[in-house]
């Protein structure tokens, strides 16, 4: 098993409604988040193009947060998922400082938190929050190993690219374009 | 241990760790596992809803956590207007619910108007204040000389308040401020409206195009559903906007037209489709009336002649229309629904209109199709007493096309040197903030100056409560019920608003307000229930439901009486205008002395330093309704003032950077306004998102972040044939240094 997900550029608006379903649904404080929307725009008026991507952790394959983790807090779970134990996790910041997508932060109560794919939702058979409220339904989410999941069918239909893979993290973020 | 541990953290986070409160230990004792506290809440209890938040009003349902408080709000999935999902203000609707700052107890005022000095009050002292100015006025100047503004849906309560009382001078500004001159234009071309939901069939259309329509950043739910179901099916969007907006950049064309010139480019569509006869040649000659007048009224407007006024050149106006014709009839040319504009939104939205009847898609899959809605009986009550005068009956002769009650005519009538008919000298305002709502502010408060009495009635303290005489702290649309939503759609459908929980503070629902406020003025029987719950029961048993039934369903879907969302092929449809056609030429507004067909007048430009002030909406938010909503300000907290890079660069403006706006008439904004420069603008006019700057103490989140539009809005353009309020002629320049007032940083 092996979870993903994909953004699909070409759909998002870039509402930020996954940013604050996420944050009720997993009782992120205010002034914080796990997701959050990054538009990209190039060009002269009025040649422009703009991308809109909903970006969350990565859940990277090889993830450089997991490996320099002091305590063993930021840990893989079942499909790939990288989460973080708050119990084990001292808040040192070690992973914070070793990602490059940004994708973790000091939460109030002293432990670093991030997006954890909804864990608690999709192992009851739910989308995570993002997914399930997107108007657009620009997010695809499943299990790669999966032929039939609806992550693994889109990536199969459509173009698709990740941020900084030379990074070589390979993260399992996708971005359809 | 416990030292190390606070040691790296401080170290790791600098200064901000320090801030942290409560020691560590204790902070992961109150975490204790997300994720076995949120699968237990999973399982309790759901209550139903239909969201306040703005009109499209998707039913939802509303979770609690394990301690009983609202947790989180999430979509109904049979429900057609949002499909089970909400978007971020909806989802973000608890916002509104914990809002601190939301008003709290009745309040009385004690010093002048606008001073802000006011005393706590019990409802019943706040109920016979009001009903004894009331009865005053009544016996003064007449019952029609009160007047409603309301918006949501606390409306229908205050509605039957008012007209039991004897006046029918109810008005929405959602009709002369928003929608109304395209529902007017379509009222009077297919004698039909665009309802609410607009009945555009998004999802199967071929060809979707956007007058000024920022669909996306606008945030109608169902409509940016169906857009995103049209782009996977492979739909062409053109979108017509002066700024690249989010539409734009999904669009396979976009006419970066120049402001103000709409109507010259939807002329020279008209004329493409005409002289080419790309037009439904058969659904024209069946159903439309008055077809060669027009011909022969667009005869000249050719591409080249557009390419003069709005700048698009006429290659991409004859391959748009080109486009449009072939994607026929699944082709929408959008009514949008901000449309008040320039003043002559009316006959722009009936060129919109015509467009549409030339390619066939009124009626059609993929262009409008029939709505069907669902009725409950009403409870027998009292019949109203028809008002002595009428909204109308102020100044004679005025905006003849309007179907809507115009509430600015309504504020024009409060100022006595108007010399209206009959004056205006109560108003009761329920969830619409006039200040910020309506045009010309200078003009909104000396009409307010002019009244004996101003009764606001809100969830929160925002510009007009600080103007009031009584303010009534309603509850929010978490904590009560309301009437039932019976939207026309697709399919027929109700939904239900339930409480989740009990009103906060001293607030109440709006039922109860009106009912309390009529017995007091002895019309008790027009509320037979004193509970609403009752009611709903009663109406929903009448159809063979029941209250119990709805609580679990939250919204109860019908079949449609008949197999016709669409017109079948060949259907003698009657359309119900006077002529039974579909009126491209317009008799009734020759009759009424406005032009038969749109012409193209041109407005005036911007003055040598200004540009033109251009405002729209973030998806986050809506207006006044969530300014100071702790869940949706955490998404955007203030608004930007978007600026070409070629402008900035001759003003010396970089990003970040904070400005004045000054208008046309010497207006500078209050607060200050972040400067965003972006390609995405043109340079002949600059962008804001509206409903910001709030000028309101109270409200502590939004209080002076960023600048409002509608403090820059003192020039008004206003719609001869129905009264909107055109906004978009407003002219600004930039103030970089303000000696009268320091920048915020």
């Amino acid at each position: 098993m092996r979870y993903a997900m994909a953004v699909d550029t070409r759909k998002c608006v870039g509402c930020s409604d996954c940013v604050v379903a996420c944050q009720t649904e997993n009782n992120v404080p205010i002034g914080y988040c796990r997701d959050w929307v990054v538009e990209v725009m190039d060009g002269t008026y009025p040649q422009l193009e703009i991308e809109i991507r909903s970006e969350r952790c990565n859940h990277c394959e090889n993830a450089p947060c997991v490996r320099c983790c002091p305590t063993g807090a930021s840990h893989f779970a079942a499909g790939g998922i990288v989460l973080v134990k708050p119990v084990e996790c001292i808040g040192c910041g070690a992973c914070i400082a070793s990602c490059p997508y940004d994708a973790r932060y000091p939460h109030p109560k002293g432990y670093v938190d991030k997006c954890t794919f909804c864990f608690h939702r999709i192992k009851n058979g739910l989308k995570p929050a993002c997914a399930a409220v997107c108007p657009t339904k620009c997010i695809y989410f499943g299990d790669l190993d999966d032929p039939n999941s609806e992550v693994s069918a889109v990536l199969k239909m459509r173009k698709s690219k990740t941020l900084i893979p030379e990074a070589g993290t390979m993260p399992q973020l996708y971005f359809l374009i | 241990m416990t030292n190390r541990r606070d040691f790296i953290r401080i170290s790791a986070y600098g200064a901000g760790a320090l801030a942290m409160s409560g020691g560590f230990f204790q902070a992961v004792k109150a975490f204790s596992s997300p994720e076995k506290a949120v699968a237990l809440s999973v399982d309790l209890t759901r209550t139903a809803t239909y969201c306040e938040v703005c009109f499209w009003k998707c039913a939802g349902w509303v979770y609690k956590n394990e301690e009983g408080k609202i947790w989180k709000i999430v979509g109904n999935d049979e429900d057609q207007h949002c499909n089970g999902r909400f978007c971020p203000r909806g989802t973000g609707g608890i916002g509104n619910y914990y809002d601190e700052d939301r008003l709290k107890t009745p309040l009385i005022r004690v010093e002048d108007r606008g001073k802000q000095v006011f005393r706590e009050a019990s409802w019943d002292e706040a109920f016979n204040y009001i009903a004894s100015r009331m009865n005053t006025i009544k016996e003064k100047y007449g019952a029609e000389s009160i007047a409603l503004f309301t918006h949501g849906s606390g409306s229908s309560y205050y509605t039957t308040l008012m007209k039991a009382f004897g006046s029918g001078n109810i008005a929405e500004p959602s009709y002369a401020q928003c929608r109304g001159p395209r529902d007017d234009a379509f009222l009077w071309t297919f004698g039909e409206e665009v309802y609410s939901p607009e009945i555009t069939d998004i999802r199967d259309t071929r060809c979707l195009v956007l007058i000024g329509s920022h669909i996306g950043e606008n945030m109608h739910n169902g409509q940016i559903q169906e857009m995103s179901d049209a782009i996977d099916k492979g739909a062409t969007i053109i979108t017509v906007d002066p700024r690249y907006s989010t539409a734009a950049g999904k669009s396979k064309y976009w006419l970066p037209i120049k402001p103000s010139t709409d109507i010259a480019l939807l002329l020279s569509w008209i004329h493409e489709l005409i002289y080419n006869e790309y037009y439904d040649i058969k659904y024209v000659e069946k159903y439309c009336l008055g077809f060669e007048k027009l011909k022969e009224h667009v005869k000249d407007y050719t591409p080249e002649w557009a390419y003069g006024i709005t700048t698009l050149a006429p290659d991409l106006i004859r391959k748009t229309a080109r486009e449009m014709a072939d994607a026929a009839p699944a082709v929408i040319v959008h009514p949008g629904r901000h449309v008040t504009w320039y003043g002559d939104d009316t006959q722009r939205t009936r060129a919109i209109a015509i467009l549409n009847a030339l390619l066939g898609s009124w009626g059609r899959r993929g262009g409008f199709y029939r709505p069907a809605k669902a009725t409950v009986p009403g409870y027998p009550a009292p019949e109203f007493t028809e008002p002595a005068r009428l909204w109308g009956d102020l100044f004679p002769g005025l905006y003849g096309v309007a179907t809507g009650v115009v509430s600015n005519a309504l504020i024009d009538a409060s100022i006595p040197e108007n010399n209206p008919a009959y004056p205006v000298k109560g108003w009761i305002v329920n969830g619409t903030n006039l200040i910020n709502s309506i045009p010309n502010q200078p003009n909104t408060l000396k009409a307010i100056q002019n009244l004996d009495l101003l009764v606001a009635i809100d969830t929160m303290p925002v510009e007009i409560t600080g103007w009031a005489d009584v303010v009534l702290p309603e509850c929010t649309y978490l904590e009560r019920y309301d009437a039932l939503r019976a939207s026309p759609h697709r399919k027929p459908a109700l939904a239900l608003r339930m409480p989740a929980t009990e009103p906060l503070y001293n607030s109440k629902p709006g039922y109860w307000i009106a009912r309390e406020l009529a017995g007091k003025l002895g019309l008790d029987s027009y509320f037979p229930f004193t509970k609403q719950e009752e009611l709903l029961d009663w109406q929903l048993k009448q159809i063979g439901s029941s209250l119990d039934e709805m609580k679990k369903t939250g919204v109860k879907t019908f079949e449609r009486e008949a197999d016709d969302l669409y017109f079948a092929p060949e259907e003698n449809v009657v359309f119900p205008t006077d002529s039974g056609k579909i009126e491209l030429y317009s008799a009734a507004f020759e009759g009424l002395g406005f032009d038969p067909l749109p012409r193209y007048v041109p407005h005036e430009e911007p003055p040598e330093g200004f540009y033109r002030l251009i405002y729209g909406r973030a998806p986050m938010h809506t207006f006044g309704r969530t300014a100071n909503n702790p869940n949706l300000t955490d998404l955007m907290d203030e608004n930007t003032v978007w600026i070409n890079p070629k402008v900035a660069k001759i003003w010396g403006l970089v990003n970040d950077q904070y400005i004045w706006l000054q208008n046309q008439d010497g207006v500078i904004s209050e607060f200050p306004i972040r400067v965003r420069i972006t390609e995405r603008i043109r340079w002949d006019a600059v962008y804001m998102v509206h409903g910001f700057g709030h000028a309101q103490k109270q409200m502590q989140r939004c209080y002076g972040r960023g600048a409002s539009d509608t403090q820059l809005m003192t020039k008004v353009l206003v719609d001869p044939l129905m009264g909107g309020t055109g906004m978009r002629g407003n002219f600004v320049t930039f103030v970089i240094e303000n000696t009268e007032k320091e920048a915020s940083s």
